[in-house]
């Protein structure tokens, strides 16, 4: 068919973060002819702004450092500012609709498209652009699908009685991560937002929008370990200076992460105080963040002042349930389902539960392969 | 079997479960605190609605249900709106102060719990709450002395509320009331009938 830019065999990654990119890498490197369109303007999704992750891996920064360098390899082509729209069809034989933001997206890796005169998509005859947006409509064929559309934090300010955006100081783990990363915005200081002084006095609030009825019902499973590496970021930032507070319901770290767990709790620096937080308020005075609650170790009721409050904000899809493309089985919070009904649509990574960025490589390496079996079998490579 | 392993067995859970109103949501509590950090009236209170569920939970019935605190709760409902879990926080602690009442376990000179009882005398006579009556039973609830005194202090209050045409001291002589105010306390005999009949087929 002429009007589309790939075939049965090919693989369509949509999103193009960390597990996207990982997906189409190791698609694309096993041989298969890979398509990562993303919607954005550029690849790297969040893990581009983590400068800190997992203590005893690879830094964020650089495994997206290592695959953007892998780009070039097999028959993967990129499409930025693409979004789908619409996916039809059945296993083997997909066909998408993609809509191409202005200015038209480059392509870019070395795919040898000689023997394919339409596999440029400027030779669609319905991407001829909109007159009035600028937008051009594309559709594409695919054997398989992976998607890899990721996640968004959860919106602190509709956690009320934390009142993110009403206290300049009450900032989530997203916006330390730029406060902390050196080549953010502040340098890598800790400048509150509200004077510019330095935060000595951080508090991290777990929990914040999970595991409650009332906002996302499920755990995060990242914050707890997040907020620990936050946690150690701002001691050993500071030194002596630094006084933090954990306010927590459990800690919920597993596997090595629970080394990075022992070394922040036996830090005198850190406090654990056993408590959801039941309220945010100002200090009259000093326009200050004052933590209310009660700690269930010991029953002792606290109002606590802290220069910088960090709410640990949970994931949720970075697509909704009800803004896929098509009708997929979800679990509960909206993450697409591993179901045999969901057909050679893969979820990978965010999309599919919440995950930290090695657990993502892992899962869309997996996602990758289930794919790569369905186009050989349309291919008749494999039986 | 010692005597020590019997405080672990949680039989009083079991029964919170069976016979408290909302009582089984008791088990959904997962220890955060949110509620008695929200609660307006938490520093005045003894014990704070989730030690109530932890005590529940460790088999500790006397407490409970001879506490002051389940009686403290005035139904803002801070704790029921943000519960992570969903627990009717306020609904449980009015269950377990009902429950305790019921069994004659709950603290006699608890004030919240003197007005409660006043409340629904005052209300059950007409089937209508008559405020300027309910006001001079609790005034004069420690006699003569202190309420005149009370009176004094408070009268400022009352006059502006008679001014704004919030309270009609003529209402304590007269008063409002449903048509068949002997229907309706039929109406609540049987349902106290019904209630007890429960819990006696329970303890069976």
């Amino acid at each position: 068919m002429s009007e589309v830019v790939a075939t049965t065999r090919t693989i369509l990654v949509v999103g193009g973060g960390i597990s996207g990119m990982t997906a189409a890498l190791e698609a694309a490197e096993a041989g298969a002819d890979v398509l990562l369109l993303e919607k954005g303007a550029s690849l790297g999704g969040w893990v581009s702004q983590l400068s800190r992750g997992h203590p005893t891996l690879c830094p964020p920064a650089r495994t997206l450092e290592d695959e953007l360098r892998r780009l070039g390899a097999g028959r993967l082509r990129v499409l930025t500012r693409a979004e789908v729209v619409r996916i039809d069809g059945q296993p083997g034989d997909y066909t998408a609709t993609v809509r191409l933001a202005p200015p038209a997206p480059r392509e870019v890796g070395n795919a040898d498209r000689s023997g394919d005169p339409d596999a440029s998509p400027d030779a669609d005859p319905d991407a001829v652009p909109n007159p009035d947006t600028g937008e051009r409509k594309l559709r594409v064929k695919a054997g398989a699908v992976v998607w890899a559309t990721g996640w968004r934090p959860y919106d602190a300010a509709k956690i009320e009685p934390y009142g993110y955006g009403r206290i300049p100081d009450v900032v989530s783990s997203l916006d330390f991560a730029r406060l902390a990363d050196p080549l953010g915005p502040t340098g890598g200081r800790l400048l509150r937002p509200s004077d510019g002084r330095e935060a000595r006095r951080v508090a991290f609030v777990l929990c914040a929008g999970s595991r409650d009825k009332n906002h996302l019902r499920h755990c995060s499973r990242v914050c707890c370990a997040a907020a620990l590496e936050q946690a150690a970021h701002v001691t050993g930032h500071l030194g002596d200076e630094a006084d933090v507070t954990l306010y927590y319901v459990d800690i919920r770290v597993t596997g090595s992460l629970e080394d990075l767990y022992r070394k922040v709790r036996s830090d005198p620096r850190v406090k654990f105080v056993r408590s959801k937080v039941a309220q945010i308020t100002r200090d009259a005075h000093t326009g200050s963040p004052v933590l209310h609650g009660v700690a269930t170790e010991g029953g002792q009721r606290y109002a606590r002042v802290h220069d910088l409050v960090v709410l640990a904000v949970g994931m949720e899809p970075g697509v909704p349930g009800d803004a896929l493309p098509l009708r997929l089985v979800t679990h509960a919070g909206g993450f697409v389902a591993p179901d045999p009904a969901n057909g050679a649509i893969f979820a990978a990574g965010c999309a599919a539960e919440p995950l930290d960025v090695s657990r993502c490589v892992q899962h869309a390496t997996v996602a990758a392969l289930r794919a790569l079996q369905v186009v050989r079998r349309v291919g008749g490579v494999e039986g | 079997m010692g005597e020590g392993r019997k405080d672990y067995r949680g039989d009083f859970l079991a029964e919170v479960e069976a016979r408290v109103e909302e009582g089984e949501w008791v088990k959904m509590c997962m220890q955060c605190g949110v509620c008695s950090g929200s609660c307006p009236l938490g520093p005045d209170w003894e014990h704070p609605p989730h030690e109530i569920f932890q005590w529940i939970r460790a088999n500790r019935r006397a407490e409970v249900l001879g506490s002051p605190s389940v009686w403290m709760c005035t139904s803002c409902h801070a704790c029921v709106v943000r519960c992570p879990r969903g627990v009717p926080v306020a609904h449980v602690m009015h269950g377990l102060a009902h429950y305790a009442a019921r069994l004659g376990l709950a603290p006699p000179g608890q004030p919240t719990r003197r007005l409660a009882e006043r409340f629904w005398e005052n209300m059950t006579r007409t089937g209508r709450v008559n405020e300027p009556r309910l006001a001079l039973s609790l005034l004069f609830a420690n006699g003569p002395g202190e309420g005149l005194r009370t009176a004094l202090r408070m009268k400022d209050a009352g006059l502006d509320l008679v001014r704004a045409g919030r309270l009609s001291p003529l209402a304590a002589l007269a008063g409002d009331g449903v048509e068949d105010p002997a229907g309706l306390r039929a109406v609540l005999e049987k349902a106290r009938a019904i209630e007890l009949a429960k819990t006696a087929a329970l303890e069976d």
